[in-house]
């Protein structure tokens, strides 16, 4: 390879990322927090669909096109997140996830 | 050499930035962490000549979604609105699992000998655009029109929602005004 970088370097990073993501979710007190710990977890995943396959599998570019799907739709799930909490915001004044019981009954 | 030594900076700050993003109590440097990481992911692109996806990476993430967050944030909080800080069993058990799947996916990694491909991949920008809207074998076509309605939809859902009129209350009913 010319680069010199191997695909388990980025692999292990990426995990990393997730990871520290997953820890931003479980331990938010905040949805907005949440929805940032949120955007980690699934930019890893994208990194990690567009890096094998321009280290790995080289044939085709349906990684690349995976990650570029990936990104419009965080696009999406992050604009229909925020603005339910905005919503939620101006019902409740709060948006501590463990208050938010409106759909609880 | 020199590619080695900027893909470990970059994955240096990638981490060390997630981290602060996930662990700091003020939420707007917490979002402007998360954009250092964006912009570290679109430095990794750029890196390995994957220049439409940096852009695109810089254009949706760095400047969309991050806008969106910081003005969903200036709407719900003070600037300078601290985070309460997770509860010590929680922040325990959060490091636990983490620290768990990253022990798992770094034994998988290092272990697993990946099959590395020896031809060159046809990147261009051109490629990308002619596969994404190509009707035949490995065309992209259907996924691409099913993201644009999905985008629609999604615009559609957010104009509906946010102008709001849900009633949360239940109005009184009209059999008490007779009486």
């Amino acid at each position: 390879m010319d680069s010199g970088i191997q695909i388990s370097d980025i692999l292990i990073v990426t995990a990393i990322m997730f990871f520290i993501g997953v820890y931003g979710f479980v331990t938010r007190k905040n949805l907005i927090a949440v929805m940032m710990a949120l955007e980690l977890i699934i930019n890893a995943a994208a990194i990690n669909f567009i890096m094998i396959n321009k280290l790995v599998f080289k044939t085709n570019l349906h990684g690349v096109f995976f990650g570029l799907f990936i990104i419009a739709v965080a696009a999406v799930e992050v604009a229909i997140g925020l603005v339910i909490i905005l919503n939620l915001y101006r019902l409740r004044d709060s948006i501590d996830p463990e208050e938010i019981t409106t759909l609880k009954h | 050499m020199t590619e080695r030594i900027i893909f470990y900076i970059l994955a240096f700050i990638m981490i060390v930035l997630s981290l602060m993003s996930v662990t700091t109590t003020k939420i707007v440097r917490a979002a402007i962490y998360l954009l250092g990481v964006l912009m570290g992911t679109a430095g990794l692109f750029f890196l390995f000549n994957l220049n439409f996806l940096g852009a695109i990476q810089l254009t949706v993430y760095a400047g969309g979604i991050m806008v969106l967050i910081v003005i969903a944030i200036l709407l719900t909080h003070n600037v300078g609105f601290g985070l309460p800080m997770p509860d010590r069993r929680h922040m325990l058990l959060g490091w636990f699992a983490a620290a768990v799947g990253i022990t798992v996916a770094f034994l998988e990694f290092t272990r697993h000998i990946f099959v590395i491909g020896t031809e060159n991949l046809d990147d261009r920008v051109a490629k990308i655009g002619a596969d994404m809207l190509h009707y035949g074998e490995g065309g992209f076509v259907l996924p691409f029109e099913v993201i644009s309605i999905l985008l629609l939809t999604g615009i559609i859902a957010a104009i509906v929602i946010a102008k709001g009129g849900i009633p949360h209350k239940r109005p009184t009913p009209p059999s008490s005004k007779q009486s």
